[in-house]
């Protein structure tokens, strides 16, 4: 966890949402994207700010929370940002590292054309997105 | 504080001792601008001088510049360097060199090849400057862009660069008149610094192989990833595929240089937990430039470029670049002194009638805002017993999670669109909330409008 990936092409590769690329593919991903790594406790979104990225979790694990009520947590493999960028609106929850936490960035302002020019990585976003609405139908019902 | 500086090199300089490979930078100093040399504003203007507290070693750029352009050249920025090292007094043991970091007690033990050095704060200001090269077969048999030729020996040569970041397109700028042929190649598309508003992507001065490459004058700039490289005999055979078809192209070619980009020499920091990040695995810090995962351990110089800050709306900040990192130094220091040393200077009262001119000069004219967009910014807090207090210039990141004191912090920001415009974020109660202001056609933020919005802002918090 301490050091960042020696091959991050090989990391990308044991996430679902990447799961359909090829190799060089996902070597052009693991090249145009930024890694950030967080701190324990370091705020990574912010609710009400505006400006923010798309980002995917490669290790540790981050809280989702909401004018300081807890919502969830978020592991390896899970993705956030994306309503707010989507949308152009600010995010609606804080999002929090809960143990150190590596993510890959998207910043707000290229996901369209990252999701444009990889369709089936947005086509795996769009199944994730569809299981979240379902998860919060069945809750809400 | 008691301090102690060593430097494995002979002399003051760093790494531009050696680079740019073809001797100029890519950082400007504008002799004439609006403002006077060695005022604080003209540092806006000037991307290479130093920051000194006296005023007769502030702007040192400008008096080695010959005028031929407004880039320094390589000796001249050297010359900046070394004037300001000698005539500041900064002291500086050189041919020092740490090779290894031991825990004791409370103490960081430094060994160098001058002996050790005992200190309660350790500052590793060792550069971005080691060659780095990704993990493709073949790479480590071919030279690094440190270990360039004279640009004459590749005439009449065909020549592979691997990356298409500002060092590969320096080569291939300085070999346009030599080389029979040039390919750069990586497997993400070429950024343009003015595509990307930043200065992250390709320097406006080296997009001349870029040109040539769009007009079809025989440069070919390739997105492909790089399966291997193979020397048969007197050249080399480059094995590519290309991203969207998989389609392989195999380049024959007498050179190869790998422009893949620098990495920091860390020693054994991350053995000691020093968490590092990206590709060329930077030690990955807090907003105060500190190991965020090693309290107690800081970085300074271009090492800040992993710390990236808030990035709103993608936006880079230019740690990586003197016109950046050099803002951060001085805040580190402040920052140090406070927090390990119980050394915090005053900080000035703003009278509640200047606020919003104060504010708005800031944003107008502070050359820390306008270097270090939406990463620095000036605050301004409430204190209890003095009133309104001028906090100085602070990492955004920081004055945006730590609290709860009320408190505006006035920075500039750039939207998708190209628009630069203020932006109040105000601390109400613990509370955050973001202003944006209105952008102006001359950056100038001096107007009623602004003025209203500062107000708005602030009505109730400081006002
Ligand atoms: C090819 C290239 C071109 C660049 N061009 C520009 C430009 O035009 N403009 C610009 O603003 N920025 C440029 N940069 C970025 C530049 O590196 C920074 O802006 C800045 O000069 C770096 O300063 P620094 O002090 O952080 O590191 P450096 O200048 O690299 O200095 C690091 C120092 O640490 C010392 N050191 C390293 N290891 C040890 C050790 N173990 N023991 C003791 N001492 C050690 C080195 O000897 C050196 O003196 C360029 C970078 C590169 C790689």
């Amino acid at each position: 966890m301490r050091s960042a990936p020696d091959d991050i092409t090989e990391t990308l590769a044991t996430l679902a949402i990447f799961a359909d690329l090829t190799r060089p593919e996902l070597e052009k991903v693991a090249h145009s994207l930024e890694e950030r790594y967080f701190a324990q406790d370091e705020r990574v979104l912010r609710e009400g700010l505006s400006g923010s990225s798309f980002y995917i979790i490669l290790e540790g694990e981050a809280e989702l929370a909401a004018r300081g009520k807890r919502l969830g947590t978020l592991g390896r493999g899970d993705f956030f940002g994306e309503i707010s960028v989507l949308l152009g609106e600010p995010p609606v929850a804080d999002v929090i590292a809960a143990r150190p936490l590596r993510c890959l960035v998207v910043p707000g302002d290229l996901l369209r054309e990252f999701l444009q020019t990889h369709p089936r990585v947005c086509y795996r976003l769009l199944v994730a997105e569809a299981r979240k609405l379902a998860n919060v139908t069945r809750r809400g019902a | 504080m008691k301090h102690a500086v060593i430097s494995a090199d002979e002399s003051a300089g760093g790494m531009f001792r050696k680079w740019p490979f073809f001797q100029r930078l890519l950082s400007w100093t504008k002799p004439y601008a609006p403002f006077e040399q060695g005022t604080r504003e003209y540092e806006r203007y000037d991307w290479n001088s130093l920051l000194p507290e006296e005023q007769d070693c502030r702007a040192l750029m400008c008096k080695m510049m010959d005028g031929t352009s407004y880039y320094p050249s390589r000796p001249e920025m050297q010359r900046n360097l070394e004037a300001f090292a000698a005539r500041t007094g900064v002291a500086v043991r050189y041919r020092c060199r740490w090779t290894g970091t031991r825990r004791d007690g409370d103490r960081w033990v430094l060994e160098t090849s001058d002996g050790e050095y005992r200190c309660q704060v350790p500052i590793f200001a060792v550069g971005v400057a080691e060659p780095w090269r990704p993990q493709i077969p073949g790479i480590e048999d071919v030279p690094h862009y440190a270990e360039t030729r004279p640009a004459e020996t590749y005439a009449g040569r065909r020549v592979f660069i691997v990356g298409k970041e500002n060092s590969g397109f320096e080569l291939a700028t300085g070999f346009l008149q030599w080389a029979r042929q040039i390919v750069l190649a990586s497997p993400s598309p070429a950024k343009l610094s003015i595509n990307t508003r930043s200065l992250v992507g390709v320097r406006a001065r080296y997009v001349q192989p870029y040109e040539d490459h769009v007009l079809a004058g025989g440069v070919i700039v390739l997105d492909a990833s790089i399966e291997r490289v193979e020397r048969t005999g007197e050249t080399f055979r480059v094995h590519t595929r290309k991203a969207d078809s998989a389609a392989e192209l195999v380049f024959e070619v007498e050179d190869v240089i790998a422009a893949t980009g620098f990495t920091s020499p860390i020693l054994d920091l991350p053995k000691l937990g020093v968490a590092t990040v990206g590709r060329n695995k930077l030690p990955a810090q807090t907003p105060y430039w500190e190991s965020a995962s090693v309290p107690g351990v800081y970085f300074g110089g271009t090492i800040h470029q992993a710390s990236p800050g808030l990035r709103k709306h993608g936006m880079p900040s230019n740690s990586g670049g003197v016109n950046g990192h050099r803002y951060n130094g001085r805040i580190l220091a402040r920052e140090v002194a406070r927090k390990h040393f119980g050394i915090d200077p005053e900080r000035p009262v703003v009278s509640r009638a200047e606020i919003v001119s104060y504010l708005l000069g800031e944003v107008t004219n502070a050359p820390e805002l306008w270097h270090q967009k939406s990463y620095l910014a000036r605050v301004l807090r409430r204190d209890p017993e003095r009133g309104i207090v001028d906090d100085g210039i602070l990492p955004l990141q920081s004055f945006l999670d730590s609290g709860p004191a009320d408190a505006v912090a006035a920075t500039l920001e750039e939207n998708p669109a190209g628009d630069i415009y203020p932006v109040l974020y105000t601390r109400r109660g613990g509370v955050s909330a973001e202003y944006d202001l209105p952008p102006h056609p001359l950056h100038d933020f001096r107007t009623r409008v602004h003025q209203k919005g500062v107000v708005e802002a602030l009505a109730g918090l400081l006002l």
